[in-house]
């Protein structure tokens, strides 16, 4: 059977080869090619193809003519029903599928489809780089040894290297199934080897992921060591004194338009410009580098401003995954994205970073030194015991503080007096900001650093933060987790003596409530509005009629009024 | 993404954050097993995880002979016994949509809505206050079917439509092309079509009827509500939608395997239109 339908598709489906099959009837009779029902063999009468098959019996001349009938070439394809069906069998019997009777018409189109594709290519070899390979590539180098530290193996002095152990601190994260593939986290580590060994940190820290429309950025917070940043530093010199550059172009631009054409200026005055606050303080206290994907260069973002704060504050918009990516918004932002990550990380890291109370402790030196300021500086705690998991997961929250700075509505750390009154404008704004405000007008205070998470105000009957256990099946081992829900996707877990938090997310703040842009400001008046400049109505004809006439009455009387008195004065006189 | 081979499935969308703990896993592998027998389903699906507060929700769905309409949904709040979730009737979902906020994660808790009625006309008007109670199991429901609804997609030839109506898996299905995987239009809504039948006669003549039977996704409004990205260079697709923030669908190009996975807060994402 399976040989019978092996050989039809040798033979090519042209006419002469009907023939030949035609012709060589006589071997019909052997098994070879069965017909299709009934007997083969049977006496009887009379055939409607006399001259081909006289000495044939009926049965077998219908077998023949259904035979031709099937072999007949298509005009348009060029295939014949016999041989496409006996490939289709022929490939059902090769594969034995399961349930064919299912899946026989896409058997069918297959096997159509495959005589299209040409096998042999005349286009020289030479396959495209796909971008996996691409990837793949830019990804080799993370896992090559560098010499120096080929080196340095097997030598005792083993230089303390501020590389966090990442896959320690994602293993306890997997616990709380928080994170991401073991296979992605290990090329993270190793992207952040890399930053460590290219530049001279103090610490380093994996500090999370944000999801971009067509790429995600990964985050590393840095911090250099003390007087190493000074090169780069001078850059951003020259990079903000060309800023400041371009702004005092400006400005003599439009000044000189004023000198020339003698405009109304107008009395509208900017808001003096905060200024940014210092590496290493407040906002700009750490440095954060980006990539897209492990293994690619790491970009460092640029410092904030307070203004981009303020207005990162004002607009939800989802990354894209490109750092020059303009920021399309209004109240149009002041910067592109990589300015936009950079304050969505900062007011991350001030709402949602935390460690267990009594990790961090104030230096006391600095402590006196500092007391008219907020105390900014911290050290970790020598003596710090470790709090048992069950005291950090207990509802109160008591014992976790937050570690990072609370930005002030102003946008910044420190509180800036600015030299006009402008307070006021920022406030209104900002009542809703990351944590309570107090009340007091100014200058702006936020809650101490390292106060308790237990102070966060709720959002709307919603706890700022959910504590639980990793595991409620065995709790003797399990790690306190902690959720942030008002910054979706930050996470910190907590064990005895370690503690570590993670962003994961879109970088966008919670709020059951739906973002609604600021309205744009009303339109500003031309011009005061008076009675002398309003438009009054036209009189109609039979007021003027009757206006006229009534003038023309006090004419009349005028004149007779002024008679007599010229009459006096002549009398006088 | 269906449960068997889970723990393969489930390392598709790590990228995009989604992971199960070892526990969760295990868990689930034991009871999903199970599941699938006292219930008689053909398959079952892990459909994902609902944040709440407090809990978290992990629903389940089994399929029967028609992978479209014969569809029951499970939840569990410790991956071990599954609750079935009541029918979402169109009544349900729509007084659950006045719902906002988080999912507590308590399916007994209830959320409390005032309505205010208008009573007459004109001056006359007078404000009626009537306070709804709302479960949070009901809202469940609605917030699964409605996700179901709007963004579970599959990628075009998964599935085919059979001439008696049933739609089942397409067995001769060997996965899209790297180039084909990049375009929205070859990614289906799995649900009843809606916007085909608003087609006119010229635009389905090019269509194949057992194949584009569903919405293709790229007329989706806004425009943008999706999110196509490449891992691993070109070795896995993952779509999320930005609606929906947490729906994570993935395809590895050239293979059969796909699947989808909700793990979010069960909020819809309103402010989309501001946020592209």
């Amino acid at each position: 059977m399976i040989s019978a339908m092996e050989e039809p598709p040798a033979s090519s489906p042209t006419a002469e080869d009907a023939k030949t099959n035609e012709a060589g009837t006589p071997k019909l009779g052997t098994p070879k090619i069965p017909p299709p029902t009934g007997t083969p063999q049977d006496n009887g009468i009379t055939s409607p193809n006399p001259n081909i098959a006289l000495n044939m019996a009926p049965k077998e001349q219908d077998f023949l003519n259904a035979k031709s009938y099937l072999l007949k070439t298509s005009i348009k394809s060029n295939l014949n029903l016999y041989d496409h069906l006996s490939r289709v069998l022929t490939k059902v019997l090769n594969e034995r599928p399961e349930n064919v009777v299912d899946v026989f018409e896409d058997i069918s189109k297959d096997v159509k489809r495959s005589g299209f594709t040409s096998q042999t290519d005349t286009i020289l070899d030479k396959v495209d780089k796909s971008t996996e390979v691409i990837l793949a590539q830019v990804q080799k180098p993370l896992f090559e040894k560098n010499q120096e530290e080929a080196e340095h193996e097997g030598g005792e002095d083993e230089v303390e290297t501020p590389l966090p152990n990442l896959p320690e601190l994602m293993f306890y994260f997997e616990q709380a199934g928080i994170g991401m593939s073991r296979e992605e986290m290990m090329r993270i580590f190793l992207a952040l080897k890399q930053l460590v060994d290219n530049y001279p940190l103090q610490s380093c820290r994996f500090w999370g992921k944000i999801y971009g429309t067509e790429q995600n950025y990964i985050v590393a917070e840095v911090e250099y060591r003390e007087g190493e940043e000074e090169e780069e530093e001078e850059e951003e010199e020259h990079e903000t004194e060309d800023a400041d550059l371009e702004k005092e172009d400006e400005g003599e631009g439009e000044g000189e338009e004023q000198e020339e054409d003698d405009t109304p200026k107008p009395d509208y005055k900017p808001p003096p410009v905060i200024p940014k606050e210092d590496n290493r303080t407040g906002t700009n206290k750490k440095t954060f580098f980006v990539c897209n994907e492990p293994g690619q260069p790491w970009v460092k973002l640029p410092p904030i401003t307070p203004a981009q704060i303020v207005g990162a504050r004002q607009i939800k918009k989802f990354m894209t995954g490109r750092l020059d990516a303009p920021i399309i918004s209004y109240p149009p932002f002041p910067g592109n994205e990589s300015n936009y990550l950079r304050a969505q990380i900062q007011r991350i890291s001030a709402g949602s970073q935390i460690s267990p109370l009594g990790y961090y402790q104030f230096d006391e030196e600095e402590e006196e030194e500092e007391e008219e300021g907020t105390r900014e500086n911290f050290m970790e705690n020598p003596d710090f015991e470790g709090i048992p998991v069950k005291d950090l997961v207990d509802p109160s929250l008591s014992n976790w503080v937050h570690h990072v700075q609370h930005i002030l509505p102003q946008g910044r750390c420190q509180w800036f007096a600015p030299v006009q009154q402008q307070e006021d404008d920022f406030e209104d704004e900002e009542e809703e900001e990351e944590r309570e405000e107090p009340d007091e007008p100014e200058p702006e205070i936020g809650p101490p650093l390292l106060t308790p998470i237990s102070e966060d105000v709720e959002i709307e009957n919603i706890q700022p933060w959910s504590a639980r256990l990793s595991s409620a099946l065995v709790p003797q081992y399990a790690i306190a987790v902690l959720q942030s829900n008002l910054w979706p996707g930050a996470f910190a877990f907590g064990t005895e003596k370690k503690f570590e938090n993670v962003y994961m997310g879109y970088g966008h703040k919670y709020s059951p409530d739906n973002y609604s842009p600021t309205p744009p400001p009303a339109v500003q008046e031309e011009y005061p509005s008076g009675p002398e400049i309003t438009e009054t109505e036209d009189p109609t004809p039979e007021e003027e009629m009757a206006l006229r006439a009534a003038q023309q009455e006090a004419m009349e009387a005028a004149e007779e009024m002024e008679d007599p008195e010229e009459d006096e004065e002549e009398d006088d006189e | 993404m269906e449960s068997e081979g889970l723990h393969l499935n489930i390392s598709y969308v790590g990228s995009c954050g989604v992971i199960l703990s070892a526990e969760q896993k295990a868990a689930l592998e034991t009871s999903l097993v199970i599941l699938q027998n006292n219930h008689k389903f053909n398959r079952v699906f892990l459909w994902g995880k609902i944040l709440g507060v407090k809990n978290d929700y992990f629903i389940a769905q089994g399929t029967g002979d028609d992978e479209m309409t014969d569809r029951k949904t499970l939840y569990s709040l410790d991956c071990v016994t599954w609750g079935l979730l009541p029918q979402a009737t169109q009544a349900i979902r729509d007084q659950c949509s006045v719902v906002k906020g988080r999912f507590i994660g308590d399916p007994a808790h209830e959320y409390e809505h005032i309505e205010i009625q208008k009573i007459g006309e004109g001056e006359d008007a007078t404000e009626e206050e009537s306070t709804i109670m709302i479960k949070e199991e009901d809202r469940l429901a609605a917030v699964v079917a409605d996700i179901d609804e709007q963004v579970s997609i599959v990628p075009r030839g998964a599935f085919v439509k059979t001439p008696h109506g049933s739609t089942l898996q397409n067995r001769s299905f060997e996965g899209l092309s790297v180039t084909e995987a990049g375009k929205l239009h070859n990614y289906f809504h799995f649900r009843e079509p809606v916007r085909l039948n608003e087609k006119t006669l010229l635009e389905k003549a090019d269509l194949d009827k057992s194949i584009d039977f569903l919405d293709p996704i790229h007329e989706d409004i806004p425009k943008g509500s999706w999110s196509l990205k490449f891992e691993r260079g070109s070795g896995l697709v993952t779509l999320t939608s930005l609606l929906w923030p947490g729906t994570t669908f993935y395809h590895v190009p050239h293979t059969r395997k796909y699947g989808w996975i909700y793990v979010g807060t069960g909020e819809k994402n309103k402010d989309l239109p501001f946020m592209l």
